[in-house]
């Protein structure tokens, strides 16, 4: 398999994406804190519908509170501001990234990272409640305008379904409210809305999507060049903070160059690639290297998430704007791939099967997030469903995304060791 | 005259507290092709189903002696009490009445749970009716006429009867005329609170979740004329507001702790029942004017955010009007949207000056002496500061 013409030569694809991601990342830093020092208005946007169609159209710089929140945990001091919400008022039940970022706020907004800007507008979907709740926070600290952009989600089981009468009243009203988003953005920023910048920017997404999925489809060879909890969270946060401008699709040629070198050079993310698996819920990030550990220990990669899709932005199933029709293609995509990334994954079991089929993976692991709802809610009984309708092994864990309390290491290495042990001897008897 | 009102309560207890649903059945009974649909809270357009012949009753999880045996299994630790005790009915055949469930996106465990029962009740169909978040687009009321439809639609495939305009009329007014009553009990319970206790009066509302619409108005009927003429002298309590009931329910005796201490001269329990706070205008399309209500004639609550209706203003101004002198702010365990805005209720009290008790509660306490001990301490704590 020669390179292809232009492309790096074989020694600096290993690792070129690792070190553009991280420059990207710092990158998006440096310009939220030049926005902020020049005055100009910074939007405070979500990973399940992050609107940077729109935002992007307008160079309105996107602020990722989710990012942000987890960026301290991963530096180990998302206690710091977690505790100081909790002094304030919160109570310890309620979602973790809310906290922390609350602490931000009350520490003048003074992040590991430098100055988190003040939002000058907040764009909030309805595909997490706290996202709405977390934004009237906001509200009342700064008086910013909140946009709720609502995407009627999945309207679960009836014997007639969703007629396409149905879908065409939802999304005339996602395109009303686009509509709506349009002006209030010109308002914010003073400048009027450039239709053609809209269809340059959805054309970069339609390629990022098509390039997301060619990520992830990487993964269907054994070993598997990346794992979804690792490099995976890199792919998804990029996809995120550069979605619509071409540094993100450019960042993830570079991914998908170094994926197929590292195929061709039968080079998977962990040394002995045993156990194939899917991740139901998301990462741990008080613990990140542990929770990994605990995995890789015993050759388990996660070939593939859930994360990755509704993490991502929900561009895995594919994003098919039609430029020539700009607004009306945005609401139709956005309010079709919420249905299935988002809101859908409260009535997942088929798609994880596909998954497990697709990417011959032999256990899902669901990882309840106690303090967000909105991910774990349902797990125990999907993994029932799926062990009972499909015989597919799976194993129910629960931490936290920041909050180091939640996280018990004896527990999880006990619950992880008897799934492997489990995983083992399934392997064992089908040899025989 | 007090033995009938001591006989009514007594009926509206054994009613909230039977997880068989009797009325449901009795109903049942007379209409054997009868079919019910279940809702989950906060608030469901119940004319809908009732314009269809359809008998609407609310899934609100259970009292404390239901003992959550199966639900637990399938739900992730940090899950509220209504959300499993809800389906806790549902796997032990308690609700094997319902031919529909429906739920809202009040928030994302009860969006969830609608795919938990999918997948545990295969054969029944189980529904989102997706309320709009974004109540002040230009665009919200449409839609949400649209949504209406659909939910008829559906309605109608499961009783084989059409849900016409004209039967709507007919519902709207049927719930119309039970809004009535609930408001005229709720003005008692403001203006004289001595005449009817808080347990009483939420006996009184509750019970409207799980009859005949029309069976509980003229259980109002009969019960309100009998609390006016009741000899009962005021006494020297504290009027407090009760902020915290929207969703899972707290447990009776918590309630008759409070009212020993206190007045509760308004409160939001059971606020799905109360949520259109005036009458739906009979004329004109009906779709339309049910939808036309629930963002312009109604109440609020945690979970429907609404930018001209900011809810610590909204808080404030329930505790002005019935003219309270504080307010308990309670939240269940594990409720999201309702811990959150705890915060913003008692930092606006704070600044409004209003005396408040925070409190978290959960369905199924069973134990009271701390919450009597905090009520009693801060009622007292009010007696001697406006002494
Ligand atoms: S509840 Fe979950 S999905 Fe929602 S903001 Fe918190 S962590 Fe994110
Ligand atoms: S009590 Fe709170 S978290 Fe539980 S279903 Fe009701 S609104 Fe949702």
């Amino acid at each position: 398999m020669t390179p292809k013409d232009g492309a790096a030569p074989h020694a600096e694809l290993i690792g070129a994406t690792r070190t553009e991601s991280r420059r990207l990342m710092e990158q998006w830093w440096q310009n939220l804190e030049a926005a902020e020092n020049e005055g100009r208005p910074v939007a405070n946007v979500f990973v399940m519908g992050s609107l940077a169609e729109i935002l992007a159209t307008f160079d309105i710089p996107m602020s990722f509170p989710e990012i942000t929140s987890l960026q301290t945990a991963v530096r180990g001091k998302s206690m710091d501001y977690l505790t100081a919400a909790e002094d304030y008022g919160y109570s310890p039940d309620i979602c973790g990234y809310v906290k922390v970022d609350v602490g931000v706020h009350l520490k003048g907004r003074e992040h590991p990272n430098g100055k988190l800007p003040k939002p000058s507008l907040v764009v909030s979907p309805n595909t997490c409640n706290t996202y709405i709740k977390w934004s009237e926070i906001w509200e009342r600290i700064y008086g910013c305008p909140v946009f709720v952009l609502d995407l009627p989600g999945w309207r679960g089981t009836a014997a007639a379904g969703m007629t396409l009468e149905d879908f065409e009243r939802d999304r005339a009203y996602v395109e009303g409210q686009l509509r709506e988003l349009i002006a209030l953005c010109e308002q914010v920023t003073g400048t009027p809305f450039d239709i053609d910048r809209l269809r340059e920017v959805m054309g970069e997404v339609n390629e990022l999507s098509e390039l997301y999925q060619q990520v992830l489809a990487e993964n269907r060879h054994h070993p598997a060049p990346f794992d979804a909890m690792l490099e995976g969270l890199n792919f998804m946060g990029i996809a995120n903070a550069y979605r619509g401008v071409p540094e993100g699709t450019e960042f993830l040629r570079i991914a998908l160059a170094e994926l197929r070198e590292r195929v061709r050079l039968g080079m998977g993310a962990i040394p002995e690639e045993k156990y194939r698996l899917l991740l139901i819920g998301t990462a741990c990030y008080s613990h990140f290297r542990r929770f990994l550990e605990l995995f890789h220990g015993w050759g388990g990669v996660f070939v593939h998430s859930e994360y990755m899709s509704f993490g991502g932005g929900g561009i895995d199933r594919g994003i098919a704007y039609d430029l020539d029709r700009p607004i009306e293609s945005l609401a139709e995509q956005i309010l079709s791939s919420s249905g299935k990334c988002f809101s859908g994954i409260f009535f997942s079991q088929d798609w994880q099967a596909d998954i497990v089929g697709g990417w011959d993976i032999d256990g899902i692991c669901y990882h309840g997030i106690k303090s967000c709802r909105t991910v774990s809610t349902g797990l125990p009984d999907t993994r029932e469903w799926q062990m009972r309708e499909h015989d597919i092994p799976g194993l129910f864990i629960q931490s936290d995304l920041v909050d180091a309390r939640l996280w018990s290491d004896a527990q999880m290495k006990n619950r992880v060791d008897a799934f492997f042990e489990a995983l083992a001897s399934r392997k064992a008897q089908a040899r025989r | 005259m007090d033995d009938e009102l001591a006989q009514i309560f007594d009926e509206c207890r054994e009613l909230v507290e039977d997880t068989d649903f009797p009325a449901v059945r009795r109903w049942l009974a007379a209409n054997p092709d009868g079919k019910v649909l279940g809702h989950f809270q906060v608030y469901f357009p119940e004319e809908l189903a009732h314009a269809a012949g359809m008998l609407p009753i609310k899934i609100l999880g259970g009292p404390s002696s239901l003992q959550i045996r199966q639900a637990d299994a399938r739900f992730a630790a940090f899950v509220c009490s209504i959300i499993r005790s809800s389906l806790e009915l549902a796997l032990t055949d308690k609700v094997d009445f319902l031919s529909l469930f429906v739920t809202h996106p009040i928030c994302d465990a009860a969006r969830h749970s609608c795919g938990v029962w999918a997948r545990n009740l295969p054969d029944l169909p189980c529904q989102i009716l997706y309320l709009p978040h974004n109540v002040r687009s230009a665009y919200a009321r449409d839609y949400l006429e649209g949504e209406y439809r659909r939910i008829a639609g559906i309605i109608e495939d499961v009783t084989g009867r059409p849900v016409t305009d004209e039967a709507l009329r007919a519902s709207i007014e049927v719930f119309n005329e039970n809004r009535r009553l609930l408001r005229e009990l709720y003005r008692i319970k403001r203006e004289t609170p001595w005449l009817v206790s808080c347990v009483e009066a939420y006996l009184l509302t509750r019970t409207g979740a799980l009859m005949p619409r029309e069976e509980h108005s003229n259980l109002l009927r009969r019960a309100l004329p009998l609390l006016q003429a009741r000899e009962a002298k005021p006494q020297d309590k504290i009027r407090v507001v009760f902020e915290g009931g929207f969703c899972e329910q707290p447990p009776l005796e918590m309630l008759s702790v409070i009212q020993d201490a206190c007045y509760v001269v308004d409160d939001d329990l059971m606020i799905g029942l109360r949520w259109l706070v005036e009458d739906v205008p009979a004329d004109g399309d009906p779709f339309a004017a049910l939808a036309e209500a629930y963002i312009e004639r109604s109440s609020y609550s945690p979970v429907q955010r609404d930018p001209e209706k900011p809810k610590e203003e909204m808080l404030i101004r329930r505790i002005r009007e019935a003219n309270a002198e504080a307010a308990i702010v309670a939240a269940a365990k594990m409720c999201e949207p309702g811990l959150e805005e705890q915060v913003a209720y008692s930092r606006a009290l704070d600044e409004a000056e209003i005396p408040h008790l925070v409190m978290e509660f959960e369905e199924k306490t069973n134990v009271f002496e701390q919450v009597r001990m905090e009520v009693e301490t801060f009622a007292e704590s009010l007696l001697f500061e406006f002494a």
